[in-house]
């Protein structure tokens, strides 16, 4: 077995338990004293910082919303003067304006450990040649990954995304060891490989660290056997910290270790709020526990999941989550950008001023994912001339790249070919086979 | 001197062609003149049509998107450069066509060429002041 730190990541349990007290109490002080918005939380909920006795306390603090980062746009959830700030990153939200963190540099040596831990239970050495085709950019994934091969003292590639017969050639000519990059952007690879001629067989990869969109384990072999390499599951969010929040052992690959030393994972039933027992499914719910830029107390992911404390194969003492099912919420990931359908609602509507009825048709054609949305044409919107109406696919087209960043095929349709139920549309139809 | 076209969006599928002209026949609306361009995904059926109050609604009340669009309708005399000559006098104005389809009907020696174009009452202007005969609406759904 091999562990980036043995100590923690195999600490027994009743030690792990202790040390996430402590640095709960820790957490809750520290908030309580510097984020408006917790003190106030805390005091409606009757909550000192004293109240936190043991870990079960924990259920008698409120939760946090993904509508509460908004709220608080850019900055309000700080918790520490933005002096200390030394990285910001933001992910997509759903009023065009996005959810914003910030990193000490504490923040970004604990992230860099943790991603490191991963890179080891996902079998990564010191000496392997990571090819990093996650975004570089406000979104978390490349420069998250990047820090924790840099941590570990393996060879890092900053690829990034995009330009994917370039991804290749360098793949094959500096002998990447290691990918890291979205599960279907691996399959796309794949494909594209193809074309050039190129087999994976032949490339020195072998392991891949896939994450930031749900995948299944249908994909899973796929990606196994087309890119001749052993698939592992990485979870992260950008409110939480980046990639590295858990990750499965390439030992048992089943059910992605949590670092509960930095985190603590609750399962609730995402309608009444109550905590769920072991193993049943709900939603995630994560508190940060060492985090000072921002500090997050029971954040609600909307990540379906459940989790096991049993022991496993690879000696980490730390909790599993399984492999996320589904959203509690409407939330879309398509080619790993968060979509919400209130946000093209909202585009729609500063188009024409109207709410046009919409439906979103999501699939996945040759391993990537496609967005196709479907609007209604009614009086308002119609010309008796085509180029009017192109120009205005093509308008919607564009907004929603440049508000969203992802790339859409906008479809005029005719009126009432959306189906209504009780008098609400249904608006996301998604094809891809995930569960 | 305008004539009135109504204007439906169709998508690109099998049928829907077929639907607009069956609602419109089974009202007893006539098609006069029709012109249909479309995309790969839809496509805009244009009508002259006997009775436009009645074809808009009933295309209505069966979910289409109808609207009314202004056209001119211009005889073109029937030898070859006669269209070449309406189009050298508009483009002598500085007059965009933006479609243009013919008639089904001639009217007399001549036939007719329905335009839309992007300034309808200067088109209209000029091609009376150069001698073309711009049809009434009236004469043209009665044709």
């Amino acid at each position: 077995m091999s562990y980036y730190n043995e100590e923690f990541e195999t600490l027994p349990r009743p030690a792990l338990e202790a040390l996430q007290l402590k640095r709960l109490q820790a957490t809750v002080a520290r908030v309580y004293a510097s984020v408006p918005f917790y003190r106030q939380a805390f005091e409606k909920a009757g909550i000192t910082p004293d109240s936190i006795k043991s870990l079960d306390d924990l259920q008698r603090l409120p939760f946090t919303l993904k509508q509460d980062m908004r709220d608080s746009y850019p900055y309000g959830l700080f918790a520490v003067p933005m002096e200390d700030i030394v990285r910001i990153h933001a992910s997509s939200g759903t009023t065009g304006k996005p959810t914003v963190v910030g990193y000490t540099k504490k923040d970004i040596t604990v992230w860099a450990e943790l991603m490191a831990r991963c890179f080891v239970a996902a079998g990564v050495h010191k000496g392997d040649i990571i090819h990093n085709a996650y975004g570089y950019g406000l979104f978390t994934g490349g420069l998250g990954a990047h820090y924790g091969a840099e941590a570990l003292g393996a060879s890092v590639i900053p690829m990034s995304g995009g330009n994917t017969k370039k991804q290749i050639m360098i793949m094959k000519d500096f002998g990447s060891t290691v990918l890291t990059c979205t599960p279907s952007y691996s399959l796309f690879m794949a494909e594209e490989a193809k074309e050039e001629s190129v087999d994976f067989r032949e490339l020195k990869l072998h392991v891949g660290i896939f994450g930031a969109e749900p995948w299944s384990e249908a994909m899973r072999a796929e990606i196994e056997e087309k890119l001749n390499l052993c698939a592992i599951d990485i979870y992260g969010l950008s409110e939480i910290m980046g990639p590295g929040v858990a990750i499965e052992c390439r030992e048992a690959k089943k059910g992605l270790h949590i670092w509960e030393d930095h985190f603590i994972a609750e399962i609730i039933n995402p309608e009444t709020g109550q905590v769920l027992p072991e193993g049943e499914r709900g939603e995630l719910v994560i508190t940060t526990i060492t985090k000072e830029g921002i500090p997050l107390i029971r954040y609600r992911t909307r990540d379906i999941t459940s989790i096991t404390y049993e022991p496993c194969v690879c000696g980490r003492s730390h909790a599993r989550i399984s492999r996320m099912t589904g959203r509690s919420d409407d939330m879309l990931i398509i080619r790993g950008v968060n979509v919400f359908p209130s946000q093209i609602e909202s585009i729609l509507m500063q188009i024409e001023g109207v709410e046009p009825h919409y439906l979103l048709i999501v699939d996945r054609k040759d391993n990537l994912d496609t967005l196709e949305v479907q609007v209604e044409v009614d009086e308002r919107l119609f010309s008796d001339e085509i180029k009017v109406l192109q120009a205005l696919a093509h308008r919607i087209e564009k907004e929603i790249k440049d508000m969203l960043g992802v790339t859409c095929k906008v479809r005029l349709v005719e009126p009432q070919t959306i189906a209504r139920s009780e008098g609400k549309a249904k608006r996301v139809i998604d094809n891809r086979k995930l569960a | 001197m305008k004539v009135e076209q109504i204007s439906i969006f169709i998508e690109n599928k099998s049928g829907r062609l077929a639907e607009v002209t069956r609602i419109l026949g089974e009202s007893g609306v006539n098609i006069r003149a029709l012109s249909l361009a479309d995309t790969s995904d839809f496509g805009i059926l244009r009508l002259i049509v006997n009775d436009r109050e009645k074809a808009q609604l009933v295309l209505k009340e069966k979910g289409f998107t109808v609207s009314k669009t202004e056209v001119v309708a211009v005889e073109v005399p029937d030898h070859p450069g006669g269209l070449s000559r309406i189009l050298q006098t508009l483009d002598r104005d500085g007059i965009n066509v933006e479609y243009m389809y013919a008639f089904v009907e001639r009217c007399g020696e001549n036939a007719v060429i329905i335009f839309r174009f992007d300034e309808t009452d200067r088109a209209i202007t000029t091609l009376v002041g150069d001698g073309f005969i711009v049809l009434e609406g009236e004469r043209l759904y009665a044709m």
